[in-house]
């Protein structure tokens, strides 16, 4: 191996900039170079003990591909990212890679981790750009065995994908008119264009997995009827779809939405774009309250949508933002307004009830609580009131109970979340599979993506057995 | 994609369609609701099912042309093919154990109140159906709804056909005569639904309501349709959509349904080029 390029910073990638991006829906990181991406591989140190990839939850063979990036060798990086993670240019965008491989990466001991996500939406972009030379997938000699998938957001597409790779007839059932999921509804367009989503989806379409749209399981299908109609095992990945309100004064005011509603309204019905038909407020001042992933996806696609004033409303300080690193900093410079340790107490409207304003009190911060975050405290006699005629509501959603309502053999815990063994991710039904945010609450892409895998490999081990 | 098999104009605006949509047909109940998506560039609009043939596979809605999407769905005909249908969503509506029940219909609310008469007199309970509309010319489903109930009420704000007056009056008349129910069931416009609960709640008769808020998912996601009912927000897309009458917030109800008025002002009509 050649000597390592010892820079200490991530090789740089062009974004458009801020103040033009913040009116726009495009992808607002261009991503790297054929240059640039062999610049940023050739700073990878090759570890032997690979801790970049024990952060990785579908097991990416980091190393390996990035070699390949060094060696100009893209296609050959992508066989290698593809043979573990089903949809690279969805994960390399919006991955929490500080959080996982690039946290383990050695190389941010002393300056920045190797830039692993951004590699691998290079590679993943690459291989989309030179499908022609791809070699065609192997498709797995059907082994006539078929399996049920409910939901094709991230976890059920994975999932899909490793079954029909086995050989597996895999159906996957799915709500809404459009697959994706939350990748479709829920991440705006300037994060993750919509057309990449829809070519990962071909591909999985391409290995064999049909994909049913238009069908609410649990309505129009209960699991027991899909499994007497000969599926052999189910995998339920339905998403933690109901959206959570706050339980104040004003929440049912006109300008009041959910997260959920807004992008729902934005990413999936494509209520920015001239010809469609589905409304959505043009607003001028916007509250978002939240600081997760879905605020800020919320708050600049306001920003995007004319707002003049865009603000943020957490009741923690920065340091406890569960959102993306990248995602906070990109909305900063594209002019959006946080007011940190600010808790909503109310929502004030008009005589005919649109939305004038959000009231709220100030925070300080506690003692560290269960979850090891220090806990806010309201500060007596600091409320106030900053003027807006919309609300967006994120403060996180709890998995929906359409499913786990309609089949009796599957067990919830206390939060609405579907019960698995940890080992295998089966349910308290012989046979039926879960995971992704109906199991665990709102979580990320990644971890669903990872979800899927493992509850494939055990239907998969399971079926052979059976 | 879904075929339209057959297309009746029950009055100037109301379109009656049968659906093929055999998932939907075989699951069907009273009182559940589908979303459709006309083409790619359509809103989700939800629909109550009117009716549904499990054996034929098809499902029947009526609806009334109101807006930018009634209005280009009711430009289709048999033959032609709608891009996205989804259900059955929400919940069918239950029965308590009721030997007389009042169906109180308003306009093109009757679309959605005759199946729940319908259901009813099957169940061998004797329906009373009170039916409202503005004038004469626009009356719909007249046959149908005779033929499930044991007294049938036309109802005309101009006293053009059938009782002069609203609903309200008729049923308050009902009640006052002496005719007993065990549970008024009211679909209609926003307010008339109002007021038939503001007419029964005295009485104490139990009334429920189908209610229509604005939707997107319609699988309980989006949390557009949330209204208050007795204090406490409800989802009518999975909780609904009938609720008690007596416990809902009508007002907040009207005010969150005008939320796109003004903006749909605004639209310009994709087959007409023209504004609305």
């Amino acid at each position: 191996m050649s000597k390592p390029n010892m820079q200490l910073t991530k090789t740089p990638v062009t974004e458009q900039e801020p103040l033009v991006r913040a009116r726009n829906f495009k992808e607002v990181c261009l991503g790297y170079t054929e240059e640039e991406a062999i610049n940023e591989a050739s700073r990878c140190l090759n570890c032997k003990n690979r801790p970049c990839m024990t952060g990785c939850p579908v097991s990416v063979r980091i190393p390996e591909f990035i070699e390949k990036v060094r060696e100009g060798r893209f296609l050959e990086a992508y066989e290698i990212i593809k043979s573990t993670n089903n949809l690279p240019a969805i994960s390399g965008r919006v991955c929490p890679q500080e959080r996982q491989c690039e946290s383990k990466c050695v190389r941010g001991i002393k300056g920045e981790p190797v830039a692993i996500g951004r590699l691998e939406r290079f590679v993943a972009d690459y291989a989309m750009a030179h499908a022609d030379e791809l070699k065609e997938p192997a498709a797995a000699e059907p082994n006539g065995k078929k399996v049920a998938v409910i939901g094709a957001g991230p976890a059920g597409l994975s999932c899909a994908g490793d079954l029909a790779k086995l050989g597996y007839k895999v159906t996957v059932f799915e709500a809404f008119h459009t697959a994706g999921g939350v990748l479709s509804y829920g991440i705006p367009e300037f994060r993750l264009p919509k057309a990449i989503v829809q070519k990962e989806i071909e591909g999985l379409k391409n290995v064999g997995v049909e994909i049913m749209t238009n069908m609410v399981i649990g309505k129009v299908l209960s699991i027991d009827e899909i499994i007497e109609d000969g599926y052999e095992a189910v995998f339920v990945g339905s998403g933690a779809g109901l959206p959570r309100f706050m339980g104040i004064e004003g929440e049912a005011l006109v300008g009041v939405y959910s997260a959920n509603e807004y992008l729902t309204r934005i990413n999936l019905m494509k209520a920015f774009m001239d010809g469609y038909d589905t409304p959505i407020m043009r607003s001028k001042a916007v509250a978002v309250v939240g600081g997760g992933n879905v605020a800020m996806d919320a708050a600049r696609s306001a920003m995007r949508l004319g707002a003049e004033k865009v603000y943020i409303v957490y009741r923690r300080s920065a340091d406890e933002l569960p959102a993306r690193r990248e995602e906070v900093h990109h909305a900063k410079e594209e002019g959006i307004e946080f007011r940190l340790l600010n808790n909503p107490t109310r929502i004030l409207g008009d005589e005919k009830g649109n939305v004038t304003g959000i009231e709220v009190i100030e925070m300080q911060l506690g003692e560290p609580d269960q979850s090891g975050r220090r806990s806010p405290v309201p500060v007596e006699g600091s409320e106030h009131i900053i003027d807006v005629d919309t609300v967006i509501i994120a403060i996180g959603t709890s998995p929906n109970p359409l499913i786990r309502s309609t089949t009796p053999g599957l067990e919830a815990n206390k939060r609405g979340c579907l019960v698995v063994d940890e080992e295998t991710n089966q349910t308290t039904q012989h046979g039926v599979y879960a995971g992704g945010d109906a199991v665990t609450g709102a979580a990320t892409v990644i971890l669903a993506m990872g979800a899927g895998k493992k509850a494939a490999a055990s239907i998969d081990e399971y079926l052979k057995n059976k | 994609m879904f075929k339209i098999i057959q297309k009746d104009q029950l009055n100037d605006t109301v379109v009656r369609m049968v659906i093929e949509a055999p998932y939907i047909a075989k699951k069907a109940r009273a009182g559940q609701f589908i979303i459709y998506r006309i083409d790619e560039y359509g809103e989700r609009i939800p629909l109550t099912i009117a009716d549904h043939d499990s054996e034929a596979g098809t499902i029947t809605i009526i609806f009334q042309t109101i807006g930018n999407s009634t209005k280009s769905l009711s430009l289709l005909e048999a033959g032609d093919y709608i891009l996205d249908v989804v259900g059955p969503l929400g919940v069918a509506t239950e029965y308590g154990d009721v030997k007389r029940v009042a169906v109180v219909g308003g306009g093109v609310g009757c679309a959605i109140a005759y199946p729940q008469a319908k259901t009813l007199h099957e169940m061998g309970v004797e329906v009373d159906v009170i039916a409202g509309f503005r004038s004469k010319d626009i009356v719909i489903l007249e046959d149908e709804m005779k033929a499930v109930s044991e007294g049938f009420y036309l109802c005309t704000d101009d006293g053009s056909a059938g009782y002069h007056g609203f609903v309200t009056d008729k049923l308050k008349e009902l009640i006052d005569s002496g005719r007993e129910y065990d549970e008024v069931i009211a679909i209609g416009p926003v307010p008339m639904m109002k007021f038939v609960c503001k007419t029964t709640e005295p009485y104490g008769i139990k009334t429920i309501v189908s209610l229509n808020p604005i939707m997107v998912d319609g699988t309980g996601m989006c949390g557009g349709c949330r209204v208050t009912v007795d204090g406490k927000i409800r989802y009518a897309c999975v909780e609904g959509p009938d609720f008690d009458g007596h416990k809902v917030d009508f007002d907040e109800l009207m005010r969150r349904n005008s939320t796109y008025i003004e903006q749909q002002k605004d639209h310009v009509c994709r087959l007409t080029g023209g504004k609305r």
